[in-house]
């Protein structure tokens, strides 16, 4: 195509993004199209991809097309393996893909639809994107090591020790957070909790026909079970319409958080086969399907927004969670726009299965840019609920009174007018007792979902059907994510105290794993009990806890990125990795002087702490009060290590550009690609 | 066109759900499909699997 054409291409693409971000931000007092979030989302994807990436690629990473990667030097069939470009890509978006983007995004719809989406857009932009992207190519260049391992060779010792650190918290505070979505949206909802109840036997089963029947056939398998999933929500609607069989499955939080509890240790100790890799298949089966359905549920219906851009709840009294948009916008939102967990992955499987090293780009940078649509699609599934459903379902009890008039009476007041009887219709329509209190962003997320797909395929009748699909799919999500997570925490404690004592480091030697199991669930089971008991809900408290921690280890991802892009003497393009660095102390920072010392009880942990002390005292006040100041004490620790990672950081790179010391990075050494001449010829 | 896209679908789904892997296994092994050599790949490729964390 002439230069001419293409150069006009992309200035209609801009055109057409400024107008689409445009009708966004400027709309007042009447409803948009979800459209225009699509077009607007789509246009700064292609012009981030097109323009920013391909900067970072030229003038910074210098991405080295006749380079030979690890996949190729080490090639051993099994870890480090050349694969095809859009094979690594769905591979990586499968691995970043989880329920971050869909629960955070439904969870800041209470500012509106306004700030999540413009954060979304510029955060995985500049941010999110960036650091999936360098991090991977760091790490492609280093033999496909891990974020603690470059972090170690490249800041220090202390950074490699923050990082590991910041990993095993983060994880305890993702799966506490995770299961605590799921008990909400389970909690007396016996549909539910028997359609995720069978989800366990059909693990089991997909395991055992996967291992005995049909060795090797996972497609099939995978398939055979999502037939038994569909099977399962079907049979879940008989349960909860059978009087008998219903109680056995309409469970109380605390019930199903001990279900949830000991779940998680059973699923840590069993052997990978059983249950750990069917169910990972299954959730990812079931998680690319769904996410291509809501996409085209969303292109074909086009639905109509009915929340405000913005809130009167931008000045921190939301009911979902306390705090001003700034910083908690931004916490609340990390996967979609930018995750930190992520630098796990690139540093993980995926440097090992790049075949050259210009797919880095197409790989990190646009499986990202994946997920920051997954994000706004969660977005508009929250925001097409008329508000005061919203917020019905998302408010807990603690705010908003736990009798359905009163609580409808209250949303009314703040101006988002809802009704009992609406609400019990709409409960009843999805096949519920009830939809008030259903904090978690998970039931929003799945009504949401359903009132899109019930729209294209199959009308009201099938609501239901596919309100619990939307359960299912999320409760699959973050149940695998719970097993996955719990593993991983329990073989990075035994290689921590195989240095203590040698045995306990022995992955196969049972008492150590049933210890250390016991050790990662007991904290993350700590995290959910907690939860369950608060009066707010819980996800008030934890899930800034877990988005701060997120951004932290993002934090401690792009301090590895900048310290590698100063050592290799381009410090005029830091800003690339520095910029999103600064923005992230500073949202995280503030967002944690918050959290503990802030004077208003719904957000402060210390001062609802001393709320709780001078009110009424009882039986369970005292751990209530325990509660906040581990709080507090788990975000500070946070804190103060990352302020370490910074200071080493900022340490090395005085050392580097003061010429102190070698601009020296660790690769590995240039091997020229045998590839390149193959496809020439 | 719309064949080499397919097959590159049927190709990424396979190197998801750990398909190629196992065919890699059985070149690498020059071992025919059945229920020890899967047993076999699965105890190889246990300790990598387990300790590859699922994104939040």
């Amino acid at each position: 195509m002439p230069k001419f054409f293409r150069f006009l291409i992309w200035i209609l693409i801009a055109l057409l993004g400024a107008v689409a971000v445009a009708t966004i931000a400027l709309h007042r007092g009447e409803q948009i199209n979800a459209i225009w979030l699509v077009v607007a989302a789509v246009c700064c994807y292609a012009l981030g991809y097109r323009f920013y990436s391909s900067f970072i690629a030229a003038k910074i990473l210098a991405l080295d097309p006749q380079r030979a990667t690890p996949a190729e030097r080490l090639e051993n069939g099994r870890d480090f393996v050349p694969t095809n470009k859009w094979v690594v890509f769905g591979h990586h978006f499968a691995a970043i893909a989880g329920p971050g983007p869909l629960v955070g995004p439904v969870l800041a719809a209470q500012f509106g639809y306004l700030p999540g989406t413009l954060w979304i857009l510029a955060g995985a932009v500049f941010g999110g994107c960036v650091q999936d992207f360098v991090i991977l190519l760091f790490s492609v260049r280093r033999d496909g090591k891990s974020m603690t391992e470059m972090a170690r060779a490249e800041v220090g010792r202390v950074g490699g020790f923050v990082a590991y650190v910041a990993v095993i918290s983060i994880i305890v505070i993702l799966l506490g957070v995770c299961a605590l979505v799921v008990v909400n949206a389970l909690k007396s909802s016996p549909w539910g909790t028997s359609t995720i109840a069978m989800t366990i036997p059909i693990a089991l089963l997909m395991g055992m026909y996967l291992r005995r029947i049909r060795p090797g056939k996972v497609l099939e398998t995978s398939l055979l079970g999502f037939v038994l999933v569909m099977l399962a929500i079907f049979g879940g609607q008989w349960v909860s319409q059978t009087p008998s069989v219903a109680g056995w499955f309409t469970l109380s939080a605390s019930t199903l958080a001990i279900v949830m509890i000991v779940y998680g240790f059973a699923a840590s100790a069993l052997p990978v086969w059983l249950l750990l890799a069917p169910r990972d298949y299954l959730s990812t089966f079931v998680k690319l399907g769904t996410i291509g359905l809501l996409a085209v549920g969303i292109l074909a219906l086009h639905p109509t927004l009915h929340m405000p851009p913005l809130t009167r709840f931008i000045d921190g009294s939301g009911p979902v969670f306390a705090g001003n948009i700034f910083p908690f916008a931004f916490i609340t939102i990390a996967c979609g726009a930018i995750s930190g967990f992520h630098s796990l992955i690139s540093s993980g499987t995926t440097p090992k299965l790049i075949r050259r090293e210009t797919e880095t780009r197409m790989v990190g940078y646009g499986a990202m840019l994946a997920e920051s649509m997954v994000a706004i699609m969660a977005t508009i599934a929250a925001c097409v609920l008329q508000p005061g459903i919203y917020f019905a379902i998302n408010s807990p009890a603690g705010i908003v009174g736990p009798a359905p008039e009163a609580a409808a009476a209250t949303i009314t007041a703040w101006g988002f007018p809802v009704g009992a009887t609406e609400m019990h219709s709409l409960a009843q329509a999805v096949g519920e007792q009830t939809l008030f209190n259903r904090t978690g962003g998970a039931p929003a997320f799945a009504v949401g979902m359903a009132n899109i797909f019930s729209n294209n395929l199959g009308g009201h009748a099938l609501m239901a059907i596919w309100y619990h699909f939307a359960i299912m799919f999320e409760a699959l999500f973050i149940l695998t994510v719970l097993d996955a997570g719990t593993r991983v925490g329990r073989f990075m404690v035994q290689d921590a105290l195989g240095h203590v004592w040698k045995p306990l480091g022995r992955t196969s030697w049972y008492p150590s794993i049933l210890a250390t199991s016991a050790l990662i669930v007991g904290a993350w089971g700590y995290f959910l009990w907690q939860g369950v008991k608060d009066p707010l809900g819980g996800i008030n408290s934890l899930w800034p806890l877990f988005g701060i921690s997120n951004q932290l280890l993002a934090a401690v991802a792009l301090c590895v990125a900048t310290t590698i892009i100063i050592k290799m003497e381009n410090v005029r393009y830091a800003a690339v990795t520095l910029v999103p660095l600064v923005w992230l102390v500073l949202i995280t920072y503030t967002a944690s002087w918050h959290k503990i010392f802030d004077p208003n009880p719904r957000i402060g942990f210390l001062s609802h702490a001393r709320q709780l002390e001078h009110g009424i005292m009882t039986a369970a006040t005292p751990r209530f009060i325990f509660n906040d100041r581990l709080d507090a004490a788990v975000t500070s620790v946070l804190v103060f290590l990352i302020a370490l990672i910074l200071i080493e950081s900022v340490l090395e790179w005085t050392r580097v550009l003061s010429g102190r010391k070698d601009s020296e990075v660790n690769e590995a050494a240039f091997v020229a690609t045998r590839f390149a001449a193959e496809e020439q010829g | 066109m719309m064949s080499k896209f397919l097959a590159l679908c049927w190709a990424a789904l396979r190197e998801i759900f750990d398909e190629s892997a196992y065919t890699r296994f059985l070149d690498r092994q020059k071992v025919s499909s059945s229920r020890e050599t899967y047993a076999a790949f699965l105890r190889e490729n246990e300790l990598a699997k387990a300790r590859r964390p699922r994104c939040c």
